[in-house]
């Protein structure tokens, strides 16, 4: 829920004084959170808990790319490096914040690897290694079928949440209070000293090190920090679905997710989450078409024109995405 | 404040949406989800599109089409049958998403024919939480026939053991003293069909295995000729099955092969091999269902009035036969748990159990057994068609001898509609 920050506040020297803490954003988001799921019938929590899983992911994704300026298509990948972690730790301990945490730490071993790697590679190199990345999964999971179990993948023990609360409501609270999280934190990161870092890296690297600005330091930092959101991501969707294998985690996820944060608007949180809510509510938009039209069969494709028609009218009407419509005229356009 | 308002604007949308969805649901006199007096609404979950499509998609249609035939006579207890059918691509996450819109928003009354063992494994805890009868899972995993800890679900193939044992007695009397080999895919399937079959043959001489996304066995099957191998069983889906035969043979190799019910159907695979379709000669496989090019079967002429009628003339194979069988067994468990239809009351109809029907053998429905169809019949490939040979097997899925079926085979009811018995 923040922007890029439009040049002229850097050169004030109290930038936090004029500008409202991610606070209050995310306090009164999650109070509406709580409030929803209380409200909502079970199916649309279970909803509203798969946005939040996006959230985590589209939200790190468009810092990578909005503001660093690296393309990653293998997020799908992380994703699934934090959902295997996460069904191997529930197998054997079976506590849920542990596994998380694990998740989270192992992926951002795995994102720092690549980082290292993405560092030194620009533009059609470094998508061409983070899709090497997405199409590697089942190989993986095929090689190491003693660990992986394979394209069958694993089961997910998870304890029952306590009588009181349904099993789609706490999957939301679970969902949405690491999307929170990983929004605040994000948030943060992008009005610090760290978010300015990487927009310069982005905008000229020879300006940022003349600056004094560590470039691949600050690239790798970044492709970090995001994986770790895809981690979390991951571990959430393996929460939701009690199952990973690598058909959960295809290459079309990472286009997918690409595009949901182009059209939600690049570099800004608040197009992330219109990306995640995209990302749920087109192929159920597609889902009541064809199943209107009589035709089971357009269902499954039908969503893949709905996102390729979406992208090309936004980046036709609104190059900066969804999240930069009304704002426009007072302020400088993110970068697409 | 404006990005605020626009977020929380984006939220309240999206569950804006959702308020609609549930109004249509009415449940009316009765209090069982999904049931009226004068409908009942089942869904269930299938690849009609991705890579599992090819074959599968069909079933779902022929099922429907078998429930169109059923309501056109007036339904069962004046109740007509709604069938949901829900894509999921055969992705585990997809069809998490599916299944809880049909349990949660669409209140479907039970879940029928689930296809496959990825993907309905991750939704048994589901559909258990929430009281879902999960009929007739379309896999051949032991998953299903665990009556303590899934009290509500019920399998429908006969499991891969069962398959391995039968398969395994017809290549022991058949080629005594010859070198067995196996190749299967890397799961549950591949895993219980080996474990059947090793049951009644010991150890084979060498094992290979593959996965989907890896569309090569040369490797493996190079590995199983360089062994000597002179029987090859396979526990492979139809693509790989012809990818197996194909690929022997460019490398001159010609085992005798023995294929699992799962990837032998007769005009997946001649479709798939194209010129090379003679190389199926005398592949040996098997089957429980009346088999969709034996015009002579009753079974057959009844589902082939049906599909003209009510499938749009569809191509008639093995498939729609499968498709068409799970609803008149369904059919026939409506009809067992009579007027007062509840949850409770089918899953007692189906664990009574009972049934017989268009299958080679009964199915073994007990409050102990949740398993589908007990046994096979051995078919063999000629010119392009499967027959049947030899008797019906039957066996369970631990030590059980494999015995021969005695039963002679069931006529379908005048009308095509069974009655409560």
């Amino acid at each position: 829920m923040t922007t890029i920050e439009a040049p002229e506040k850097v050169t004030t020297n109290h930038p936090k004084t004029k500008r409202l803490s991610p606070l209050l954003y995310v306090v009164p988001a999650a109070i509406l959170i709580l409030a929803l799921t209380y409200t909502l019938p079970p199916f649309r929590n279970y909803q509203l808990a798969t946005v939040g899983a996006y959230l985590c992911v589209t939200a790190g994704l468009t810092i990578l790319t909005g503001l660093n300026g690296q393309l990653s298509l293998g997020h799908g990948a992380l994703m699934a490096t934090g959902a295997y972690t996460l069904a191997l730790m529930q197998n054997r301990f079976n506590v849920l914040a542990l596994g998380i945490l694990a998740a989270v730490l192992v992926t951002t071993v795995a994102g720092g690897v690549i980082g290292l790697a993405a560092a030194r590679l620009r533009g059609p190199y470094l998508a061409g290694l983070t899709l090497a990345v997405a199409v590697v999964v089942p190989s993986i999971a095929s090689t190491f079928d003693e660990t992986f179990n394979s394209d069958q993948g694993l089961t997910v023990a998870l304890e029952p949440p306590p009588d009181a609360v349904t099993v789609e409501q706490w999957q939301a609270w679970v969902c949405w209070a690491g999307a929170l999280v990983t929004v605040l934190v994000l948030a943060y990161l992008a009005r610090g000293r760290f978010g300015r870092d990487m927009k310069a890296v982005r905008d000229d690297e020879t300006a940022a090190k003349l600056a004094g600005i560590g470039v691949a330091r600050t690239q790798v930092l970044a492709f970090v920090v995001s994986a770790a959101c895809a981690g979390l991501a991951g571990a959430l969707f393996a929460v939701l679905a009690q199952s990973v294998s690598p058909g959960a985690f295809p290459l079309t996820l990472s286009l997918f997710l690409v595009m949901a944060v182009v059209i939600g608007g690049l570099g800004r949180l608040s197009g992330a989450l219109i990306g995640a809510v995209l990302l749920v509510a087109l192929p159920e938009i597609a889902h009541s078409i064809a199943e209107d039209a009589g035709s089971q069969r357009l269902e499954g494709n039908l969503a893949l024109t709905f996102f390729g028609v979406v992208l090309v009218a936004v980046m036709l009407a609104a190059p900066g995405g969804l999240a930069s419509l009304r704002w426009k005229r007072n302020k400088q356009k993110g970068r697409t | 404040m404006r990005r605020t308002a626009i977020v929380l604007t984006a939220v309240l949308l999206a569950a804006g949406c959702s308020s609609n969805g549930n109004g249509n649901s009415s449940s009316g006199s009765s209090d069982t989800p999904g049931v009226t007096d004068t409908e009942i609404t089942v869904g269930t979950h299938m690849p009609l599109t991705g890579p599992a499509a090819a074959g599968y998609s069909k079933i779902a249609p022929a099922t429907k089409a078998y429930f169109d035939y059923v309501n056109s006579k007036g339904g069962i207890n004046g109740r007509k049958i709604t069938y949901k059918i829900m894509d999921d691509g055969y992705n585990p996450a997809n069809t998490q998403q599916v299944v809880r819109q049909l349990v949660l928003q669409d209140k479907v009354f039970a879940i029928l024919n689930g296809l496959g063992t990825p993907t309905h494994t991750g939704v048994l805890d589901f559909l258990k939480t929430n009281r879902v009868p999960d009929l007739f899972v379309a896999s051949g995993s032991r998953s299903w026939n665990q009556p303590d800890k899934y009290p509500g679900t019920f399998g429908f193939n006969p499991d891969y053991t069962v398959e391995g044992k039968v398969l395994g007695t017809y290549v022991k009397e058949t080629y005594p003293g010859k070198k067995i080999c196996f190749l299967g895919q890397d799961d549950d399937f591949g895993r219980d069909s080996l474990a059947g079959i090793e049951k009644i043959l010991g150890p084979v001489t060498a094992k290979q295995s593959y996965v989907t996304s890896n569309p090569n066995v040369g490797p493996q099957i190079g590995a199983l000729k360089a062994a000597a191998c002179d029987v090859v069983m396979l526990a492979t889906i139809p693509g790989f099955t012809a990818l197996s035969i194909g690929t022997a043979a460019k490398i001159g190799y010609k085992p005798q092969f023995v294929v699992s019910n799962v990837g032998s159907d007769p005009t997946t695979l001649t479709k798939t091999l194209g010129a090379a379709a003679p190389l199926l000669e005398g592949v040996v496989a098997a089957n429980y269902l009346p088999l969709a090019t034996d015009d002579a079967n009753p079974w057959i002429q009844l589902y082939k009035k049906i599909n003209t009628d009510f499938n749009s003339n569809a191509e008639f194979d093995n498939n729609v036969v499968y498709g068409m069988s799970v609803g008149y067994l369904f059919v026939q468990s409506l009809q067992a748990a009579g007027k007062d239809l509840t949850r409770d009351n089918l899953i007692a109809a189906v664990e009574k159990g009972g049934f017989t029907g268009p299958g080679l053998v009964p199915v073994r429905f007990s409050a102990k057994d949740h398993s589908g169809y007990g046994g096979e019949q051995l078919t063999k490939l000629t010119g392009g068609k499967a027959t049947y040979f030899g008797t019906p097997y039957q066996t369970d899925d631990g030590d059980g001898a494999v015995a021969a079926y005695t039963g002679s085979a069931v006529a379908p009811p005048q009308d095509g509609i069974p009655t409560a018995q």
